[in-house]
């Protein structure tokens, strides 16, 4: 990473742990107006939610064909996107890559982010929050939605588990070597740093946690987004009566997953100025892992799509039309081509895997996820098996309400709140995993 | 089934009416016979269940419906019937009627629709809390003291047969009646809803209000262990009409094997086109875009 490799692995050491605390102590004003945007975009959502707890789902646009709307698209959104924790810190790291070394925590911050808000969407969408228990008192298993409840669940305790545990031995350096921070914030790293003494003994041990986690996670990273996909593929509606959906839906995340990083990593080098460990180098292994991710999606999707549309079966066949050359076409489009095939295109070009061409592309990855969650979700309830007649022409289209939108963006700026927040108080790159010659390797390693 | 039952009401109900020894001489209702005759019936006999009850089912029935096609002119007399009993606003319809035309060159035909109180639901298996159930006697109902409204099973119903209360009902002439999943009412907010067969009134032994609403007997509804089933005004055998007119489970290769069976619109006794008629200019508009050829 550091370019000059002539240094002593103690001065090396040294230059680590002053760059990457340095984040931590600086004057944050800037990072304050963000925040105060951020929580000002919240309490706009909160006063929409407000408004839907008392005057029903009615101020959505949801009716009883278009009965799931964007809370839900927005939910497997989110889902997606935490996907990206254990993209890097499972699956990269079990297969021995060391650039991405300095993107695991970022990554694990965002999983659990990303989590979060999405169990905060599902309870948005439904009608009655208050009987929220009653998922507990009278769950059934049989249902698909028990089976989400309990792997999100899982999956945001692993992802817990992977953040902290990795983050031990830097609480311990915060505590020891920061000075000049808050009661507050001592006092946290004390206590969470666990008497951490970064003994050898303690190496060991931390190690091989972390590594069963990291293959732990990896089934319950699978199961969390394919479950999501069986909310769908465990009905009959077009567009999601399909037994693609699973690995369609597992692939789509971890490119978006891919995609989120690369944004992530694109702003925190440059507000916390980490150039010199999210170097160039990285933005380029993460520009070709998007290109694999993405072809793998477009493989799913080719899939998804060509079957459906070369039988054109009944309602399928309509619902096919509609997003091909319908209502839905341009975004469809749209999606497919600069989502999904501009990536492909651009980013196999070194060129295009410089830091501000892979924002922007990342960027467009970004919003053609959300907008293709939405195309999942919305044109299928639009293709009923019997036709759409006898009610108000409303029911046959679905545009958000302001309610909507406030508390969709509001979802957005609580998972950057948290983000932000966790950057403030955490180091962003794992320190001790940067470090050489520290922690004895252990002997499977 | 109980054949013990006194007061022999016969084609439905049944259980309900069990003509104890009345505690006080109360007001009498009319139930109609399986010969179509009115019989009075003491209104205490048929008192309201308990939750648990209403999640069992009537011992020994079966109910199912069969709806004749070649009836059929789209009086949406079941449509309104049915709104006023479940104190329904004119938006939501618990059966809707829809104009159906199978191809380009074959004749479009009237289509009333309720729930199919299917006995493999797909509602029922995606319910996260078990508020909609399957019952011993074929109905599926909804308990919407339980639900959450995560609206799975709307979106697993692949006839849309549900409806979501989007908003607080408004002034509702069952306000004071304690819920129940049998009347369906008074309906709350943020839960969904659905025909409910007419579960209360099955257990005092009539007929469900868009059967007897209905001016051309197109609906049929009874006892499949009975095996009888009566529009009001006419009684067959449920095997024999099924097997004589060729009775058929809409969409059957779903597998949702629905207790409602049609029967094909052959010798139609109605010219599709006179139910326009009871449709307002807008309505007509909707149906409109349904038909594939001009006659």
């Amino acid at each position: 990473m550091i370019k000059n490799e002539n240094i002593s692995d103690e001065q090396f050491n040294q230059k680590v742990e002053k760059d990457l605390l340095a984040h931590l102590t600086v004057n944050q004003k800037r990072n304050n107006i963000f925040i105060f945007l951020l929580i000002a975009i919240v309490l706009v959502g909160m006063f929409a939610y407000y408004r839907q707890i008392r005057y029903g789902l009615i101020v959505t646009s949801m009716r009883d064909y278009t009965s799931w709307g964007v809370y839900i698209s927005n939910f497997v959104f989110f889902v997606a996107i935490s996907l990206v924790g254990s993209l890097i810190s499972s699956m990269l790291k079990l297969s021995k890559a060391t650039w991405s070394t300095p993107l695991t925590r970022i990554s694990e911050i965002i999983a659990i982010a990303a989590i979060f808000c999405a169990s905060i969407i599902i309870i948005v969408d439904m009608g009655r929050p208050d009987r929220f228990l009653n998922v507990v008192i009278y769950g059934r298993i049989q249902s698909p939605i028990l089976w989400d409840v309990m792997i999100i669940s899982t999956y945001l305790v692993i992802s817990i588990l992977l953040l902290y545990l990795s983050l031990i031995p830097d609480l311990a350096l915060c505590r020891d070597k920061l000075t000049g921070v808050s009661g507050v914030r001592k006092w946290f790293y004390r206590v969470f740093s666990v008497n951490w003494k970064g003994s050898p003994e303690q190496y060991k041990i931390l190690h091989s946690i972390i590594a069963m986690l990291s293959i732990v996670v990896l089934p319950i990273a699978f199961a969390i987004h394919t479950v999501t996909s069986w909310l769908f593929s465990t009905t009959w509606r077009p567009g999601w009566d399909s037994t693609n959906l699973g690995p369609y839906f597992v692939s789509g995340a971890l490119m978006a997953g891919a995609a989120v990083i690369i944004v992530a990593m694109y702003f925190i080098r440059n507000v916390y100025n980490l150039k010199e460990y999210l170097t160039d180098k990285v933005f380029d292994h993460m520009g070709k892992l998007l290109v694999l991710l993405s072809l793998i999606y477009l493989y799913f999707n080719i899939n998804e799509y060509l079957g459906p549309a070369f039988k054109m079966v009944g309602v399928e066949g309509e619902h096919i039309i509609e997003l091909f050359v319908g209502k839905y076409a341009g975004m469809y489009w749209a999606v497919q081509i600069l989502g999904l095939i501009l990536p492909i295109v651009i980013l196999s070009f070194a060129w295009g895997r410089k830091p501000l061409p892979m924002l922007i592309i990342s960027m467009l990855a970004l919003l053609g996820a959300w907008f293709k969650r939405f195309l999942i979700v919305i044109p299928s309830l639009q293709h009923p098996y019997l036709p759409i007649q006898d009610v108000d022409e409303s029911y046959r289209h679905y545009i958000p309400t302001w309610e909507e939108w406030a508390i969709t963006f509001a979802s957005f700026a609580a998972c950057l709140l948290i983000i932000t927040f966790l950057l403030r108080v955490l180091p962003a790159i794992p320190i001790w995993e940067m470090k050489r010659g520290v922690e004895p390797k252990s002997q499977e390693a | 089934m109980s054949k013990t039952v006194p007061v022999a009401i016969g084609a439905i109900g049944g259980v309900g009416l069990v003509a104890q020894s009345c505690k006080d001489k109360g007001e009498m209702v009319s139930l109609l016979s399986p010969d179509g005759e009115l019989v009075q019936v003491e209104k205490s006999s048929m008192l309201p269940v308990t939750p648990a009850e209403a999640r069992k089912g009537i011992p020994g029935k079966q109910f199912v419906m069969v709806i004749d096609l070649a009836r059929c002119r789209n009086a949406r007399k079941c449509v309104t019937k049915c709104q006023k009993m479940h104190d329904l606003p004119p938006e939501d319809e618990w059966i809707k009627v829809f104009l159906m035309q199978d191809s380009n060159d074959t004749a479009p035909y009237w289509f009333p629709k309720p729930c199919f109180h299917c006995n493999q639901p797909p509602c029922v298996k995606v319910c996260p809390v078990g508020a909609t159930y399957k019952r011993t006697d074929g109905l599926v109902l909804i308990d919407n003291e339980r639900c959450i409204g995560c609206k799975f099973c709307m979106t697993a119903c692949p006839y849309s047969s549900r409806v979501f209360q989007w908003k607080e009902p408004e002034e509702t002439k069952f306000a004071d009646r304690a819920y129940s999943p049998e009347t369906s009412t008074p309906h709350k907010v943020g839960t969904v809803g659905k025909c409910d067969f007419c579960a209360d009134m099955a257990r005092q032994g009539k007929l469900p209000d868009c059967v007897t609403g209905c001016p051309n007997g197109v609906i049929f509804f009874g006892d499949k262990n009975e095996d009888i089933v009566s529009n009001g005004t006419e009684s067959f055998r449920f095997s024999e009409l099924i097997y004589d007119r060729a009775g058929y489970h809409f969409m059957a290769e779903l597998g949702t094997q629905p207790n409602v069976y049609y029967l094909p619109p052959v010798d139609r006794l109605f010219d599709y086109e006179k139910g326009f008629s009871t449709l307002t200019d807008e309505q007509k508009g909707f149906y409109k875009k349904s038909i594939v050829k001009k006659h």
